[in-house]
C-alpha cells in the first residue's frame, strides 16, 4: 500500500485546519481511494439489504443446482431465518472455501480431515459450560506468579535450612515396652486430642469426638449457604471458626507445655519443660 | 572453533532436541520477553498442568494466599527428596536384640555425610508442613474460599489434611527410640476404641496385640510408600479441581 496517492487537495487543507501530519495523510489518502471506487462505478458503504439477499439467493441457486448439496438441504428450512444461512449452508460453504469439493462432512470437521472424532459435532451451538463470569484483571503466570512462588520457596527452603544446621531432630534411648517414660506424649498436633483423654473415656475422645469433627469439617461448605465471602457478612461463621481453633490450639498448648510426668499439669517454670518436637 | 551461536544452532536444529520441545516452545528458539513468549512460557511446560497461562492479579498479592497451599506442595517435594535419601541409610527392624533401626538412626546422625543435616531437614520439615495445611485451611476458610463452586475441593482438602497427619504419625515411630515407641502408643491405643471393630483396628495398625517388630515393618512401608501414593493422587485431584473450578477464589 505503499503507493497509494494522496488527494494533494485534501492534504493541504487538513493541515491548513491545523490536523497534524499523520491524520491529514491517513485522510487523504482514504480520500483518493474513495475517489478512486467512484471513478470506477462502484457503490462506497454497507452493502444494500437486498444486494446481500440476492448473493444469498444465488448461492443457494448454485448449490441447488451443482447437485452437491448436502442430504438435508432444503434450503430455507432447518429454521434458518430467510436471510441467513442454515448451518448446513454454513458448513458447504467453508468447505468450499477450502477447496474440498462441497462436501460438507459433519458440521466444524472438514470431511476430508483427518480427525478421527468429531468432537464438535457433538457440542450444542449454545456450548457446554455457559460461562458468564466477568472479563478479570489477570497476568501472565509467567513472570509474575512463577516469581513469587520461587521466592517463597526460597525463603522457606533456606530457613529450614538454618533450622536443620543449628537444631537436631531428637533421639531418646532405644525403644523399651517395658519401660514407660515418665513423660508421655504424643506429637503436638495430637495433643489436643491428648488433652481430651484427661478428661473424657477414649471411645469419646478418640473416636466420636474426632469423627464429629472431621464429619462437620467435610460438610462445612454445604451447610454454608451463605454466598458472600466478605468478612462482613459472615462475622458469625468467623467467629465460630475462630473460637474452635482457639479452643484446639488451647488445648494443643496446655497438654504440650503444662502437662508434665504421669500426665499431671504442672508450670514449666517450676518443674520445666515436658515437650520434645 | 565454532562459535557461541553456531553451536547454539546446530544444537537447537536438531531432530532430538526438537522432539523434546513441542513447537512454538521458547527453549526451540530462545526467549524474548513478549506477549507471545510469556504466554508460551506458562503453555508450552509441564507446568501447564499446574498453572494457567494467565492467573487473577489479586491472587498475587503474598496476603491473598501467603502461598500457604503452594509451600505445603513444595515441603511434600522436599520431603519426599529428604525421605528418599534417608531410605537409603534405613532398615525396618527391630527384633529383639537386632535393633537395627535404632543402630541404623545414631549412624546416620554420626557417620554419614549430611545424614544428621538431611535427617533434620526430614523432621523439621514435617513439622513445618502440618503446620503449613493447617493455616492453609485456616485462610482457606477465612476468606470462603470452600463456597461453590470449590465445596468438593474442600472435602478433598480435609482429606489432605488427614494424610498429612497419618503420614507424619507413621513416621514418628521409625526412630525406634523411647520418645517414637510410646509417642505412637499413646496415639493407636485410642484406635483400639473404635466401635465394634475397635480390636480388629489396631491388630491390622499394629501388626499384633502391641507395638513390637512389625508394627515398625508396617509402618515403613505406609510411611514410604502407600500414604505417599495415596496423597499424590489426592493432590493431583486438588490442583486439578483448583483450575477447574475457575482458579484462585475472590478478590472478596
Ligand atoms: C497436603 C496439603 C495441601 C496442599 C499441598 C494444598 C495445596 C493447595 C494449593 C497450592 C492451592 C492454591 C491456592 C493456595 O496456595 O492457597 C490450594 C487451594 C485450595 N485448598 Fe489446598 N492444599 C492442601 C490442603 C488443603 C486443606 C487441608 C484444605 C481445607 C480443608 C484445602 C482446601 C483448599 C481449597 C478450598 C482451595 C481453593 C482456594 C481458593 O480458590 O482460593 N487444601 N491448595
Amino acid at each position: 500500500m505503499a503507493d497509494v496517492q494522496m488527494d494533494q487537495e485534501v492534504y493541504d487543507r487538513l493541515i491548513a485546519e491545523g490536523k497534524s501530519e499523520r491524520i491529514a495523510r491517513a485522510k487523504a489518502k482514504a480520500a483518493a481511494v474513495r475517489k478512486g471506487k467512484i471513478a470506477e462505478g462502484q457503490t462506497l458503504g454497507p452493502k444494500p439489504a437486498e444486494e446481500a439477499s440476492k448473493a444469498l439467493e444465488e448461492f443457494r441457486a448454485s448449490r441447488g443446482s451443482g447437485g452437491v448439496a448436502t442430504k438435508t438441504a432444503a434450503p430455507a428450512e432447518a429454521g434458518a431465518p430467510a436471510g441467513r444461512l442454515s448451518p448446513e449452508e454454513r458448513a458447504a460453504r467453508v468447505a468450499a472455501s477450502l477447496g474440498n469439493g462441497g462436501d460438507a462432512g459433519s458440521i466444524g470437521v472438514p470431511a476430508a480431515s483427518d480427525h478421527t472424532h468429531r468432537l464438535l459435532a457433538l457440542v450444542p451451538p449454545s456450548g457446554i459450560q455457559q460461562v458468564q463470569s466477568k472479563q478479570m484483571d489477570k497476568v501472565y503466570t509467567w513472570p509474575h506468579l512463577l516469581l513469587v512462588e520461587f521466592v517463597a520457596l526460597l525463603a522457606v527452603g533456606s530457613l529450614l535450612l538454618v533450622v536443620s544446621f543449628f537444631l537436631d531432630a531428637p533421639l531418646g534411648s532405644l525403644a523399651n515396652p517395658n519401660e514407660v517414660p515418665a513423660i508421655n506424649k504424643a506429637p503436638w498436633y495430637f495433643m489436643g486430642l491428648q488433652e481430651l483423654l484427661a478428661y473424657f473415656h477414649p471411645a469419646v475422645a478418640g473416636i466420636t469426638i474426632v469423627g464429629v469433627v472431621v464429619v462437620l469439617l467435610m460438610a462445612l461448605p454445604y451447610a454454608d449457604k451463605n454466598p458472600s465471602a466478605k468478612p462482613e457478612n459472615r462475622k458469625f461463621a468467623n467467629m465460630a471458626f475462630t473460637f474452635f481453633l482457639a479452643f484446639w490450639g488451647l488445648l494443643v498448648m496446655i497438654g504440650s507445655f503444662l502437662r508434665g510426668a504421669g500426665y499431671e499439669w504442672v508450670w514449666p517454670w517450676v518443674q520445666g519443660l515436658g515437650f520434645t518436637l | 572453533m565454532p562459535s557461541y551461536s553456531d553451536i547454539k544452532g546446530s544444537v537447537q536444529d536438531n531432530v532430538i532436541w526438537k522432539s523434546i520441545f513441542r513447537p512454538g516452545s521458547i527453549y526451540r528458539k530462545g526467549y524474548r520477553d513478549t506477549s507471545r513468549d510469556r504466554a508460551l512460557a506458562a503453555m508450552n511446560n509441564v507446568l501447564y498442568h499446574l498453572h494457567p497461562v494467565k492467573v487473577k492479579r489479586h491472587g498475587l498479592k503474598l496476603t491473598y494466599t501467603y502461598c500457604l497451599g503452594g509451600l505445603s506442595f513444595f515441603l511434600f517435594v522436599l520431603l519426599t527428596i529428604t525421605g528418599i535419601f534417608l531410605m537409603f541409610f534405613y532398615t525396618p527392624a527391630a527384633g529383639a536384640g537386632t535393633e537395627i533401626a535404632y543402630m541404623n538412626m545414631r549412624d546416620l546422625s554420626a557417620s554419614v555425610t549430611f545424614g544428621a543435616l538431611v535427617r533434620n531437614l526430614h523432621r523439621w520439615g514435617a513439622h513445618a508442613m502440618v503446620f503449613t495445611v493447617f493455616l492453609h485451611m485456616a485462610r482457606v476458610f477465612y476468606h470462603g474460599a470452600y463456597k461453590p463452586p470449590r465445596e468438593f475441593n474442600w472435602v478433598v482438602g480435609v482429606i489432605l489434611l488427614l494424610l498429612t497427619l497419618f503420614l507424619s504419625f507413621t513416621g514418628y515411630l521409625l526412630p525406634w527410640d523411647q520418645l517414637a515407641l510410646w509417642a505412637v502408643t499413646v496415639g493407636t491405643n485410642i484406635a483400639g476404641f473404635s466401635p465394634v471393630f475397635g480390636d480388629q483396628v489396631s491388630f491390622v495398625l499394629l501388626g499384633g496385640v502391641e507395638i513390637g517388630p512389625e508394627t515398625l515393618l508396617r509402618w515403613y512401608v505406609l510411611h514410604v510408600l502407600f500414604v505417599p501414593f495415596i496423597t499424590v493422587v489426592f493432590l493431583a485431584v486438588h490442583f486439578w479441581r483448583i483450575r477447574k473450578d475457575g482458579g484462585i477464589s475472590g478478590p472478596l
